[in-house]
């Protein structure tokens, strides 16, 4: 949280300036749409009477009880106690994403018959690659950064080609080159090996510059007393200069597991059975497309959620020390 | 018979680049000494006793701790673990609690048991007067307490000679007493001690000798009493009227 001031400010969404101006401007909005071919309109048929005839009239009936109903809310929201507020906007911003994917009229017989295989194949891949990937690039990220930081030219030059290389090139093409340019050197490489060396190399990349930077952020008084205290270098950093790192290299390094397990549907092009794989080919005999790109559009975004909450739980464990 | 030597520096010189920052420098403390070191800003003091512990390497000249003989090829962990040091800003570990601080040093290098460890860390946390903060967080004491750990944090390692880098010049007035009586009590049980410090009060109270650097030399070294009522140089005599002033 932003550190607050002690001043007790007014609640902003229940200021008449801004119930005011937020009802003006849902109003125009909704007046600016033709909403008269909604469901929502059905509703308001006893004030309207028939929609689709019911003209300028019509329209601003709809757009007022949507601006009436809209501003309520907020004004109602801003009542409840913080979680509250969190806990019901997260709910209806859900409800409304629901109702955007209602109107695509899913089959939803068909989601059910293939969702176990999309999990049971798709999700386990594309976990394990992610996984497997996640910590070898967390083992190349903390070795890069110490050779980036080193005085010693041939692991500085090593790392810095390293990193540049594998950041500038995209991700898609390092797939390629690994799996299409491994043989051409005498080793046939799988697929799912293959992916995670390309995913590994080119995050260990990315996460050597967030290792590096949280490492260069610790004071320099915490080497010496290390130091002073008889601490080897693999001691220090281990236990004194990474644990203080951690809390700075931690939320970009959520960041770059949350990407990664993303980036993990790059691999479906080398035919790797995960979730991006399958969500594209079982769809394709019935022409379901929608059905399969959702779910696992869904599966995605809540693997997301737990790698969130994972991360924060985390965080909150480092902010002990930190609190006085 | 004398007591045996701790540190020998024998004609040590140091470079920083092109700047001579240590100039042929001779010092001897022996077992049980103790020796405040001061001189004005840049003299380097600092310098000095942080070569006895390695976190600075010499160019010229020898220096020998406890019988072993500081070059650059050798391992520095050994040597240093025998040389506790106490820092300005005190350098504790942030990320763990006052009582792992002190008994981090013990378990992960002298292969300690945890157990063993935390007797001792307790028995000198008792001894510096904090074993009450010693489930806390660093940053949950005062500048004074968080000192005190720091020295105990030392204290654990039972080195063969404590280094202070003017340990009370980043404390607030009220906290330097209660830093430097723990000190005293420790120079009262016969530690070995070096210290940078402009406290003259401390000096006089507990010093065996005294040793005034300028311009990376030592200028001049004595008794507490010949050092202070009859400073033989002019640069002493400069630098006493100006830090007695007040
Ligand atoms: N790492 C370094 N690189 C270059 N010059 C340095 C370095 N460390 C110290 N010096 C120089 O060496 C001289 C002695 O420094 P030192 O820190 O030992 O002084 P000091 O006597 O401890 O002073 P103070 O009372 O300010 O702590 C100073 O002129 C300083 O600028
Ligand atoms: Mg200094």
């Amino acid at each position: 949280m932003l550190y607050p001031d002690t001043v007790e400010a007014e609640i902003l969404v229940h200021k008449p300036w801004f119930v005011a101006t937020m009802f003006g401007v849902v109003l125009l909005l909704f007046m600016a749409f033709n909403m008269s071919g909604t469901s929502f309109a059905e509703l308001m048929r006893p004030v309207i009477g028939e929609p689709s005839v019911s003209g300028l009239y019509g329209r601003f009936a709809i757009a007022f009880a949507i601006a009436v109903i809209f501003t309520l809310n907020v004004v109602l929201i801003g009542f409840a106690p913080l979680k509250f507020q969190i806990g019901i906007v997260w709910l209806e911003l859900l409800l409304l994403f629901i109702a955007f994917f209602e109107t695509f009229h899913l089959s939803l017989p068909f989601i059910r018959e293939k969702l176990p295989f999309l999990i049971s194949q798709g999700v386990v891949t594309t976990l394990y690659v992610s996984a497997i990937s996640i910590v070898i690039a967390s083992v190349i990220a903390v070795a890069g950064a110490v050779a980036k930081l080193s005085n010693n030219g041939f692991a500085f030059a090593i790392a810095s080609f390293y990193t540049s290389f594998f950041r500038g090139l995209p991700l898609l093409m390092q797939v390629y080159l690994i799996y299409l340019g491994l043989p051409q050197l005498g080793f046939v490489i799988n697929a799912v090996p293959a992916g995670i060396l390309a995913l590994s190399l080119c995050y260990g990349a990315y996460m050597t510059e967030i290792f590096r930077s949280g490492i260069q952020s610790i004071d320099r008084g915490q080497w010496e007393a290390s130091r002073s205290m008889g601490f080897g270098f693999a001691l220090t950093m281990r236990r004194i200069i990474l644990p203080q790192a951690l809390p700075v290299i931690i939320p970009p390094t959520g960041n770059q597991f949350i990407s990664m397990l993303k980036d993990s549907s790059l691999v479906s092009v080398i035919g790797v059975w995960e979730l991006m794989f399958l969500a594209r080919t079982l769809g394709q005999k019935t022409f379901q497309h929608m059905e399969m790109l959702i779910s696992a559009a869904m599966i995605y975004w809540m693997l997301s959620i737990c790698l969130e909450l994972i991360q924060s739980r985390i965080e909150r464990h480092y902010h002990r020390s930190k609190v006085r | 018979m004398r007591a045996p030597a701790i540190i020998e520096a024998k004609a040590v010189s140091k470079w920083y680049g092109q700047f001579h920052a240590l100039k042929d420098i001779n010092l001897t403390v022996r077992k049980g000494e103790r020796i405040v070191i001061c001189g004005p800003s840049g003299s380097g003091k600092s310098t000095l006793i942080r070569c006895f512990n390695r976190l600075e390497a010499h160019q010229v000249g020898d220096i020998v701790i406890n019988g072993v003989a500081l070059h650059g090829k050798m391992t520095n962990a050994a040597v240093r673990s025998n040389v506790g040091m106490v820092f300005q800003h005190f350098n504790l570990f942030p990320h763990m609690t006052v009582l792992m601080n002190c008994m981090a040093g013990p378990m992960w290098v002298k292969g300690v048991s945890a157990a063993n460890a935390r007797k001792t860390a307790l028995r000198f946390l008792e001894r510096v007067r904090i074993p009450e903060q010693a489930n806390k967080f660093p940053i949950q004491l005062s500048g004074g307490q968080q000192q005190r750990v720091a020295i105990a944090r030392s204290l654990c390692m039972e080195p063969a000679v404590m280094l202070f880098d003017e340990p009370t010049s980043a404390l607030d007035p009220e906290m330097v007493s209660e830093v430097l009586e723990t000190m005293t009590g420790l120079a009262r049980d016969g530690i070995t001690m070096v210290c940078v410090t402009h406290e003259m009060g401390f000096a006089r109270a507990v010093a065996d000798r005294v040793i005034f650097m300028d311009a990376g030399q030592i200028v001049e070294e004595g008794t507490p009493d010949e050092f202070f009522s009859r400073p033989r140089h002019d640069r002493t005599k400069l630098f006493l009227s100006q830090i007695l002033k007040h």
